[in-house]
């Protein structure tokens, strides 16, 4: 047995999945029908499943990124939810869920003054507070069921999909098809929500494919930042994620967007996230990806409006067995917009990390800028990074920089923490954890430490 | 014989390209100070690296015994927990780790025991004071956008904080202005009186030896230890370079 199996106990850990409701494995329009008969949808969203559906079937899988061949649609079970309705106090959750919670650390983090959590257990919602100042402010958090017949029920038909449409890619139609969960998020013009949002889901079942919507719709001079956790338990059977998250930054409005997700290392991680960003509003986003067997991930931003501006902070881990590929995409349409990515990806025992990159700077983005700093770390010599920045400049009035890096653990700063008295692991994490610093000081103290733990874990392995 | 701190015995030391270092001997007493001379190039870098565990060398022959025991095959940090330090020429940048949580961590590592929080902080400020390093530096990332003059002064720190034994100072003086030797040789007093700290000072120049009670002098070339003497050899290196322990090393 390795170390890192005996210390991964922590996060892989399963429930008995007796109770639990399952349907049948595969996807055809019956099954489509019966997930949005059992959901409650509106007629236009159980529509809308079986439009995606038909995409789905006619999309062929990507042919560019690494191979997902091992992925057998046929046999992920599109929904698996907890034997559980919706619960409004912790407490209120059966104690099973719990302390599988627990073990993950949520009700610490929320006790640590984080306004909200909507956590995801399987496909539904089992847990969902929001404290009582944020409600007040008229800040609607909700899951995204609720959403559909709720208060902004006409907005979010509005949005729901538009700016992933299911035509995006065959992975965007599977979860226009059989979506279930997530979180809905409306922040009405000029509030300001002083603590950040946190909503915090995993995979349980065996085979079970994840495919949860995040919408968020920040109004006009608002300000919020929301954080998406996930962790998953191992399991040997392929399992898919692809999820969907969709950030609406209306006019001078802020939205900082941050996530660790730690994906067990048999998850095929096919998610899609974009945002779109009117004039003069600020789109933040913080994206740390650990585990997956196989990542595609390339959070995207659109700058619609004059003046609008984000930044893409993330970092990749790739250990043994994984192949992934992420990056950020910047779309500049409007003048005067900017765009500023970092990123660092990181390499061991053999695992393959590509960085892949877009920026799209319009004949119309005059004045704009964009700067793409991007860093590879690899651990060893049998580890691969790779990099692949894309440019497409239609202005001559735009300012583009771009540095990429890559190199290798240098064996002299091992030796040189090593001289004062630190074993070579933790000078080795040391060393990496550095390397990450950048990412770490974007995100809040808790998540800071919970990835630093990360790394401990992935490097503890070599 | 354990009443030497150090002693490396008849030390052979390859890299892949061939043998560096070719049967050095040498001993040390607690608390003496002994200075390892030579021109570029001699080894004498390879042997404090050497000594202190680097796994870029390999030991080919002879032993390294520390307090009497056999170390020639513990890792860097298991030397540095016994009482072992390197001052490094070109000390390494660790871009992202602050210059105070690598000296907690290390005090951390070397005692063995958690560090106490309060009583660290004063340390290190006193320190800093003493080394006349400005105390934002404590925050900076290690080594990052030093000059070479500050790096050498944080490496006197990490000596004054980690309190060893016994440390090896490898060109600590090159490229230091002469304000900064004087800060830098103050600091290596203090070491020296605090800990009754041995010392093996590795240098091409006799700066900061003008401030140091040196107990021996060794002579290096190619590879070898040529002359083994008192002080007053430097006065002659000064005078008349190494030119007269060149032929000597021909052999």
């Amino acid at each position: 047995m390795n170390i890192f199996d005996e210390d991964r106990r922590f996060y892989d850990f399963t429930d008995d999945e007796s109770g639990f409701y399952r349907l049948e494995e595969g996807l055809s329009p019956e099954i489509v029908r019966q997930i949005s008969e059992e959901k409650h949808d509106p007629e236009w969203m159980r529509d809308f499943r079986l439009k995606s559906l038909e995409v789905y079937n006619r999309t062929p899988v990507p042919d560019w990124g690494p191979p997902i061949d091992g992925l057998n649609m046929e046999e992920i079970a599109s929904y698996v939810r907890p034997n559980t309705s919706m619960q409004g106090r912790w407490e209120d959750v059966p104690e099973e869920i719990r302390n599988t919670f627990e073990k993950l650390g949520i009700p610490q983090a929320e006790r640590e003054s984080l306004a909200g959590v909507g956590a995801q257990y399987d496909s539904e919602l089992v847990y969902h507070s929001v404290r009582d100042e944020v409600a007040a402010q008229g800040v609607v958090y909700t899951d995204m069921e609720s959403a559909l017949t709720g208060e902004y029920a006409d907005l979010v038909r509005e949005t729901f999909m538009k700016l992933v449409p299911p035509e995006d890619h065959k992975f965007a139609a599977l979860h226009g098809a059989v979506w279930s969960g997530g979180s809905f998020v409306y922040v009405p013009p000029g509030v300001k929500v002083e603590i950040p949002l946190q909503s915090y889901f995993r995979l349980n079942a065996r085979g079970a494919g994840q495919f949860e919507h995040t919408l968020i719709i920040v109004g006009e001079g608002a300000d919020l930042h929301f954080i998406e956790g996930c962790s998953a338990p191992k399991y040997n059977v392929a399992n898919l994620h692809a999820g969907c998250v969709e950030l609406y930054v209306k006019k001078g409005a802020r939205l900082r967007y941050s996530t660790i997700e730690n994906w067990s290392k048999n998850m095929y991680n096919l998610n899609t996230k974009r945002a779109l960003v009117e004039e003069g509003a600020v789109m933040e986003w913080v994206s740390g990806s650990f585990g997956s067997h196989t990542s595609y991930l390339y959070p995207t931003t659109v700058l619609k409006g004059d003046r609008s501006h984000a930044e893409f902070t993330g970092i990749t881990f790739a250990g043994a067995g994984q192949n992934l590929d992420t990056g950020a995409k910047m779309i500049h349409l409007g003048r005067e917009t900017s765009s500023f990515i970092d990123t660092k990806s990181i390499s061991g025992r053999g695992g393959i990390s590509t960085y892949r990159s877009s920026v799209q700077i319009m004949a119309g983005a005059k004045g704009s800028k964009a700067s793409v700093n991007c860093a590879s770390l690899m651990l060893d010599s049998y580890s691969r990074s790779d990099t692949i920045p894309a440019m497409d400049i239609r202005t001559s009035e735009a300012d583009v920089g771009h540095e990429a890096k890559i190199g290798r653990i240098s064996d002299e700063a091992v030796f040189y923490l090593m001289s004062r008295g630190i074993p070579e692991n933790e000078a080795r994490a040391m060393i990496v954890s550095g390397f990450a610093d950048t990412v770490s000081k974007e995100l809040p103290l808790e998540y800071a430490a919970e990835m630093n733990n990360l790394i401990r874990l992935e490097m503890e392995n070599g | 014989m354990s009443d030497k701190l150090m002693k490396a015995e008849g030390l052979s030391v390859s890299i892949e390209e061939g043998e560096l270092l070719h049967e050095v001997s040498l001993e040390i007493g607690k608390g003496e100070t002994h200075v390892l001379m030579g021109p570029n190039g001699a080894g004498k870098s390879t042997f404090g690296y050497t000594l202190m565990g680097s796994p870029q060398y390999t030991v080919t022959g002879g032993r390294i015994l520390f307090e009497g025991e056999d170390i020639t095959r513990l890792s860097a940090d298991k030397r540095a927990k016994k009482g072992m330090f390197l001052s490094f020429q070109n000390p390494l940048e660790v871009p992202g780790l602050t210059l105070e949580s690598f000296l907690r961590a290390s005090v951390r590592a070397v005692t063995g025991k958690p560090v106490k929080l309060f009583a660290f902080r004063k340390e290190l400020e006193e320190t800093l004071a003493l080394l006349k390093i400005d105390p934002a530096y404590a925050e900076r990332e290690l080594n990052v956008g030093f000059s070479g003059g500050e790096k050498k002064k944080a490496e006197i720190l990490q000596l004054l904080l980690l309190r060893p034994k016994f440390a090896i100072l490898d060109e600590t003086d090159s490229g230091l202005d002469v304000d900064a030797v004087r800060v830098v040789s103050a600091g290596i007093e203090e070491y020296q009186r605090r800990q009754e700290g041995a010392l093996l000072v590795i240098t091409h120049s006799t700066r900061i030896l003008e401030s140091l009670k040196v107990d021996r002098t060794h002579v290096m070339v190619k590879g070898r230890i040529v002359y083994s003497g008192g002080a007053s050899v430097v006065e002659g290196i000064n005078r008349d370079g190494f030119e007269q322990f060149i032929s000597s090393g021909e052999e």
